[in-house]
């Protein structure tokens, strides 16, 4: 599924990425832990393809082919999608036509045609239900005046909508009180396929209790330093990640 | 969002400098000779057909003009304009008054087909749906109006809707009463120009009690070279009348610059209700920001009767420069103003515009939103005057006021001015200036949307509130023409 070798990324002459290489197979639930500044949300946004980081050597491949080149948009439409920490406001754009519009342009990108509104509706009415989202807020302008909770089932339920083959969790559980974690990792569970990747970025095994990860990496300056089971989760909770630091120098 | 993706294709399909409707019609042209002089004005009269009272008006108005000098408080910068260089009358010449569309010239039709202005399906249209969705059309074509749908059907309601040199012919007595009302002839510059010299435009009254069955419309687009375009416009809405009119321009692509001093004024008796809504797409010059159209207009109107009301809302796109200020004089008491605007800058592009709310009646209410959107090089102003008068008690206003920037090398200004000489009158004044963020645009890049279809989606959520006072068939159409003018807007 996805391929990151050597992968070396400065932002404004800072080196963020150090080396960086990384194998998540097709199915697989990969989590990436480590501690602050260790590059996991660079590394996020760079498989997404935001500007301001200079990839200075390396490669992402998504199935065999080299992303890098490519424009956010494009690498959408190739089933990349990330689940912001942050989730952006659109004033004035309500949930559902933003929905129908990303979701069009992706279909659009892959020649595909244009869903009809009655079948759209259908899958979002679906998607919602699962994630307990109420309809009235479908009618709001995009994460205006949502809560942190509702934020974040939103980004999954665009996961569900898209139906991405690569997914990112960038920090979720982040702001989440238990039952919106539960929601929340409910949600991410019942996407989980064959065909579908997730790399789940987090500080806490906490969110790893819930969305259980067949692979656990350990990042420390900007390269993963140790990989293992899930275990390898519960190891760093009771340890910590003092041990890393030392690693990566 | 149909309409977003159908932008993006028609945003696909034109290159920055072709500009979408620039195309000039080979059609036989009647022009008056260069320059300004009485002589013109009266060649203008002549040929308008006016009557004598009509021809001295307009001469009133030039001889005032020769005295005026052009105003310099706006914030847009222009070479002097050569005044005495212009055309000040064109008019079609097969112009033999058509009985129906088959007797219009077929060119002046083509025009219109690529224009989008389906004149004929909207005849047929006419018969098919509700009386709702009607749309009745005065098309000007440069100066002379040369069809005019439905008439037979607003004469039955009793509404008048002509050209207004019919009107001047036609309908003298109403012509001489309100002309000149509400903008004086001594009034500004440009609109004391229009007086001397304007050569159509549209008239319409509503008698008392009347809803006038359709919505009203006029497409304006200027044709001829080196012609400046005057056009007049005069509603009357009688007591416990209403009527909603809308007004969209297009023009052709040209090297040099072009002139366009119109005047509107709108008068409402009591009970009475105008709606006056524009799209405005005039030819805003070349990347490079050589040509583009002058836009200099006065529109106001006067809430004469008790409990009357007038709305303006505008969606301005186009035009090198726009100096218009569409205002609402609060003389009857109860009597309500709105504005409504977006306007959009890019390239080079000046924009300064805003509104006047004069309160002069008792409880008179007013409400401003405008929303200015500023790319490229433009520079987009707010001018706005909110003022109460002595006797205006329980005046109240409420202004909101948004800018946004796209990119850095444009400029948003706010020049708000509040004048309050009763204590009683309340002004509540809002004004944001917000730039759409790299991480905004990251975020609908990421779920799918290319770079022009993401800030088309952000810009429209920005303006809803606005095109959300549209009439249904210009709200659609606004939504396209706000993504094409931001077109190349970024990269």
């Amino acid at each position: 599924m996805l391929e990151i070798n050597n992968l070396v990324v400065d932002i404004e002459d800072k080196r963020i990425l150090n080396g960086l290489s990384l194998t998540v197979n097709d199915g697989e639930v990969a989590a990436i832990m480590g501690p602050n500044g260790s590059g996991k949300s660079t590394l996020s946004y760079v498989i997404a393809g935001k500007e301001d980081y200079t990839v200075l050597d390396g490669e992402i491949l998504l199935n065999g082919e080299n992303i890098l080149e490519l424009e956010p948009s494009e690498r959408a439409a190739k089933g990349v999608f990330l689940a912001f920490q942050y989730p952006l406001e659109i004033p004035g754009v309500a949930t559902m036509t933003f929905l129908k519009s990303v979701l069009n342009a992706q279909r659009k990108a892959r020649d595909e045609d244009e869903l009809t509104t009655p079948d759209f509706m259908r899958r979002v009415k679906k998607a919602a239900e699962t994630l307990e989202i109420d309809q009235e807020m479908l009618k709001r302008a995009l994460n205006v005046g949502f809560s942190g909770g509702e934020k974040k089932r939103m980004e999954i339920l665009q996961m569900a909508l898209l139906e991405p083959s690569f997914c990112i969790l960038d920090e979720t559980d982040s702001g989440l009180d238990i039952d919106a974690l539960r929601i929340v990792a409910e949600g991410v569970n019942a996407l989980r396929a064959k065909d579908r990747s997730f790399l789940v970025i987090t500080h806490y095994q906490r969110l790893l209790n819930y969305i259980v990860p067949d692979t656990v990496h350990v990042m420390s300056k900007g390269k993963v330093v140790r990989s293992g089971g899930k275990e390898l989760a519960l190891e760093l909770e009771a340890n910590g990640y003092a041990d890393y630091r030392e690693l990566a120098a | 969002m149909p309409a977003v993706q159908e932008t993006v294709e028609r945003v696909k399909a034109i290159d920055v400098d072709q500009y979408k409707y620039g195309f000039e019609t080979e059609v036989e042209m009647d022009v008056a000779p260069v320059g300004l002089s009485e002589a013109t004005v009266r060649l203008i009269s002549a040929k308008k057909g006016d009557p004598e009272w009509m021809t001295e008006w307009r001469l009133d108005a030039y001889r005032r003009w020769i005295t005026m000098r052009e105003p310099t408080w706006s914030r847009v910068k222009y070479p002097p304009i050569p005044f005495q260089d212009l055309h000040y009358y064109a008019a079609p010449k097969k112009n033999a008054a058509p009985k129906s569309l088959d007797e219009v010239d077929p060119e002046i039709l083509k025009t219109y087909e690529k224009l989008g202005i389906p004149l004929r399906e909207q005849e047929i249209l006419a018969g098919v749906e509700g009386a709702g969705s009607r749309v009745a059309v005065d098309a000007v074509f440069d100066s002379v109006s040369v069809v005019t749908t439905f008439k037979e059907e607003l004469k039955k309601a009793g509404v008048i809707f002509c050209s207004i040199s019919e009107a001047i012919r036609e309908h003298s007595e109403l012509v001489r009463k309100y002309l000149g009302s509400v903008v004086p002839v001594t009034d500004n510059f440009y609109a004391t120009l229009n007086s001397a010299v304007f050569t159509d435009g549209s008239f319409v009254y509503v008698p008392e009690g009347v809803r006038c069955p359709m919505e009203l419309s006029t497409y304006f687009r200027i044709n001829e070279r080196n012609t400046g375009q005057f056009e007049r416009t005069l509603i009357i809405a009688d007591k416990g009348s209403y009527v909603s009119y809308l007004e969209g321009c297009t023009a052709p692509a040209r090297d040099e610059n072009q002139l366009h001093a119109a005047v509107v004024e709108l008068i409402a008796l009591d009970d009475a209700e105008i709606k006056y809504s524009t799209v405005q797409n005039w030819y805003p010059g070349d990347s490079e920001g050589q040509g583009g159209v002058y836009n200099f207009v006065t529109k106001r109107g006067d809430c004469r009767g008790v409990n009357s009301k007038i709305s303006w809302t505008q969606v301005e796109t186009g035009s090198a420069i726009t100096w218009k200020y569409p205002s609402c004089i609060l003389r009857g008491d109860n009597s309500r103003g709105e504005f409504y605007s977006i306007a959009i800058s890019n390239g080079y592009q000046q924009v300064d515009s805003g509104t006047k709310m004069i309160h002069l009646g008792r409880n008179t209410t007013s409400k401003v939103i405008s929303k200015g959107i500023a790319a490229g090089k433009s520079d987009n102003t707010y001018r706005g005057l909110i003022s109460a008068h002595r006797r205006a008690s329980g005046a109240r206003n409420f202004t909101n006021c948004d800018s946004l920037l796209i990119g850095d090398q444009c400029g948003a200004h706010t020049v708000p001015y509040i004048e309050s000489k009763n204590a009683s009158a309340v002004f509540e004044h809002e004004a944001t200036t917000s730039k759409i963020s790299d991480d905004q645009m990251f975020y609908c890049m990421q779920r799918g949307l290319s770079e022009e279809e993401a800030i088309a989606l952000i810009v429209n959520g920005f303006v809803k509130d606005v095109l959300q006072q549209l009439p249904m068939e210009f709200a659609v159409e606004a939504q396209k023409l706000i993504s094409i003018s931001l077109e190349g807007s970024v990269g």
